[in-house]
């Protein structure tokens, strides 16, 4: 299947012909190992259509013969043109999508989903708080708010991951750290080899963390139980739910509101988030498998 | 219908009542099948009354009707000679629109590269005969959640589906009135009616007829298209006691209603979800499915790859799926929903409770399959009067 003519670049190229089940072809442009289980991969849209999307917003990934992933987009914003997205191996087809080569082509359909909201931030202080592969969703976010600094006041960069193996981004985390106008924390929760940082949980870093927490709004995604402290240390702090916002993640096999499997509660995931203002979910995300 | 036809024929107007005899109905089938559409209609196949297509009203399951209860389905002699004097089975429209399989697209590889095939099969119009009112809402129900009628807002998130779309929109709809209600049966309390009501869908609808020897059907048109098909065959005019019988015959069939919702039911759950009847259920509840695939409103789906025996042609196929599987909510790291009774929670609360935050309505429209069907008898109804009780008995 070709382009779509109709194609007027804000229309994801899905035409009423072709539904919004039917990916769009793209390259591999390149592609390369994070981490042990994780890698990362620069994609390029074959059919003339452009690319584009909004921090947040996750792509759905098809691996032919295979299947089907949704996926966050982990590059940045402003780079037009490009999508990158990083991909921890936990399946078939994360696993599959593992051994693509520069030049093969993936399936893509997207972007879907909500975004984190920076626009609510404005004068206020940042807090991004990340766990594991958590941080691939938050990192358009951070360089959107980068590429803004002076909106912003003080500018905080949580990260926690299991061992020193396992940090997502080392290089370019301890690139950050070197900056002034950045409070870039990092930890683990099992120090091996030479490690000379911090260990524990990283909302144990929220406790001390150098924002003013009557003016911030955080942004957090990482597994839920993760999430289910963070919220609770920066409420702690003073931080209210309405400035807290959280990226969820459910089985998603159509990501427009057709297949069921993202519902919670009234929400489909896949539309009405995945990025949530946490007061507006709070009692759902308190019963346990709903 | 061409465009010949359509000039020469003054569409009757909706509303327009006429009557025709057994044969009359007859003619309709074979217009409808002149005209070109596939004929679905009520038949009675492995002891259970099944939309199937139909070539004649012979098909029809002439002189059953049937038994129903929690957990039991029963074909039983019914009014000799009667076309519809059964009740909903296990199938419904439903299964046309969103089949429990559907082709979504195909590839072909080559070399590291792949082309998407467009599945080029043309979508059948359909022609249903014998919908039930409590059937109509049911498409009008899947309708919005598959955006028939509805304007796509892509950055919203807001799509459609072509498939169920295209199909939707070329098919014709002839429903029926119920003569009478069964023992699972709630439509009135959620709303519905057994007698279908204008702005519910149907193009035709049906009214049968019998007193003493005398068989007959009314005929009520319900839409321009209704109304264009009706012009084609010879009918005569309805007679003041038909309409009377009709009146009758509705009252009847809503006082027969077997079962009934609580009122506010959608609050009711919303207040409940951690009550402790879910655990009650899931000590009897097989999570088997069973009524997910039996409900008119159903809608989930898997979508599975099929890849052919060389590997480098592959197939996406669309399934119907259940929130009973424990699958359905499988992530990295295990199910969200592990336990039977949060998935009976799913189902219960999506049907009656979330769906009207959804799409603004209820998902179930009180036809009983997911009763009738159950294996154990498990009872909606009944779950939900069981909270609204034990919170009446808290206040
Ligand atoms: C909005 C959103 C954004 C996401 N963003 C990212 C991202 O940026 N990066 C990222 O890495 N991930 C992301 N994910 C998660 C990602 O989608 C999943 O990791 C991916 O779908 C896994 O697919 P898979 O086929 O590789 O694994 P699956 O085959 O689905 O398997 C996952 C795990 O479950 C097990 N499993 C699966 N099915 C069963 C079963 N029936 N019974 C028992 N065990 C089973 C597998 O063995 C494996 O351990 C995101 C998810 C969502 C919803
Ligand atoms: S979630 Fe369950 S009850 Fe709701 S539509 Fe899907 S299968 Fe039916
Ligand atoms: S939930 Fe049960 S009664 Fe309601 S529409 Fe579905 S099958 Fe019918």
């Amino acid at each position: 299947m070709t382009k779509q003519s109709s194609c007027k670049g804000n229309c994801r190229c899905y035409t009423a012909e072709t539904g919004p089940m039917v990916p769009r072809p793209f390259k591999v442009v390149e592609i390369w190992k994070e981490l042990a289980d994780t890698f990362s991969m620069r994609l390029e849209p074959l059919d003339g259509c452009p690319a584009f999307f909004a921090p947040g917003q996750f792509n759905m990934l098809y691996v032919f013969g295979v299947g089907e992933v949704p996926i966050s987009v982990s590059g940045d914003a402003a780079q037009s043109g490009e999508i990158l997205h990083t991909t921890r191996i936990v399946g078939n087809v994360t696993k599959a999508m593992s051994a693509f080569k520069p030049g093969m082509t993936v399936g893509l359909r997207g972007p879907f989903g909500t975004r984190w909201p920076l626009d609510v931030a404005d004068g206020k202080d940042l807090v991004f708080v990340a766990g594991g592969i958590g941080l691939a969703p938050l990192r358009p976010a951070i360089y959107q708010a980068f590429a803004d600094r002076h909106r912003y006041g003080n500018i905080v960069i949580l990260v926690g991951a299991r061992t020193p193996e396992d940090m997502l981004y080392a290089k370019e985390l301890a690139r950050w750290k070197s900056r002034f106008d950045l409070d870039v924390q990092v930890t683990v929760d099992h120090a091996t080899g030479n490690w000379q940082g911090r260990v524990g949980f990283v909302t144990k870093l929220i406790a001390s963390g150098g924002f003013d927490p009557k003016n911030t709004v955080a942004y957090t995604c990482g597994p839920e139980i993760m999430m289910r402290t963070t919220i609770k240390a920066l409420n702690d702090r003073g931080v209210t739910n309405d400035h807290i916002y959280v990226s969820m993640e459910r089985s998603m096999k159509c990501a427009v509101g057709f297949c069921g499997h993202c519902q919670w509660g009234p929400e489909f995931i896949c539309r009405d988030g995945p990025v949530y203002r946490f007061d507006q979910i709070a009692k759902s995300f308190n019963i346990e498998e709903l | 219908m061409t465009q010949s036809q359509k000039s020469v024929q003054q569409a009757l107007p909706e509303g327009t009542v006429v009557r025709v005899g057994p044969d009359g109905l007859e003619a309709l089938v074979a217009l409808l099948k002149q005209v070109g559409y596939t004929t679905i209609g009520p038949t009675v196949k492995d002891d259970a009354v099944v939309y199937q297509e139909i070539n004649t009203t012979k098909d029809f399951p002439i002189g059953w009707a049937d038994d129903q209860d929690g957990g039991t389905y029963r074909l039983v002699q019914g009014t000799k000679g009667a076309f519809f004097d059964y009740l909903v089975g296990p199938t419904s429209p439903k299964r046309y629109f969103f089949p429990p399989q559907n082709k979504l697209w195909g590839a072909s590889k080559e070399q590291g590269h792949f082309e998407v095939e467009k599945p080029a099969e043309e979508a059948p119009s359909y022609a249903f005969i014998g919908v039930r009112s409590c059937e109509l809402r049911a498409i009008i129900v899947q309708d919005r959640v598959f955006g028939f009628a509805r304007e796509d807002q892509h950055d919203k998130g807001i799509f459609s589906d072509p498939y169920y779309v295209e199909r939707r929109k070329k098919s014709l709809i002839i429903a029926v009135n119920c003569r009478r209600a069964g023992k699972t049966c709630f439509c009135v309390s959620m709303g519905g009616d057994p007698h279908v009501r204008h702005g519910e869908g149907f193009d035709l609808a049906l009214t049968e007829i019998m007193e003493g020897s005398q068989h007959h059907f009314l005929i009520e048109v319900g839409s321009e298209r209704g109304g264009l098909i009706l012009a084609l065959l010879p009918f005569e005019a309805a007679k003041d006691q038909d309409l009377v019988a009709r009146k009758t015959q509705a009252e009847k069939a809503r006082g027969q209603m077997g079962r009934t919702m609580v009122a506010d039911v959608n609050p009711l759950l919303k207040n409940n979800l951690t009550h402790s009847r879910w655990e009650d259920v899931a000590s009897r509840c097989l999570s088997c499915a069973n009524c997910t695939m039996v409900c008119p409103t159903c809608f989930c789906s898997n979508v599975e790859e099929r890849t052919d025996l060389t590997g480098d042609h592959t197939e996406r196929w669309r399934t119907w799926d259940s929130c009973f599987s424990i699958d359905y909510s499988y992530i990295h790291g295990g199910p969200i929903r592990k336990e039977t009774k949060s998935r009976y929670r799913q189902w219960m609360t999506h049907k009656l409770s979330s769906w009207w935050d959804q799409f603004g309505l209820s998902g179930c429209v009180g036809c009983g399959r997911c009763i009738t069907w159950c294996p154990v008898g498990i009872d909606i109804t009944q779950e939900a009067a069981a909270i609204k009780k034990s919170e009446e008995c808290q206040t």
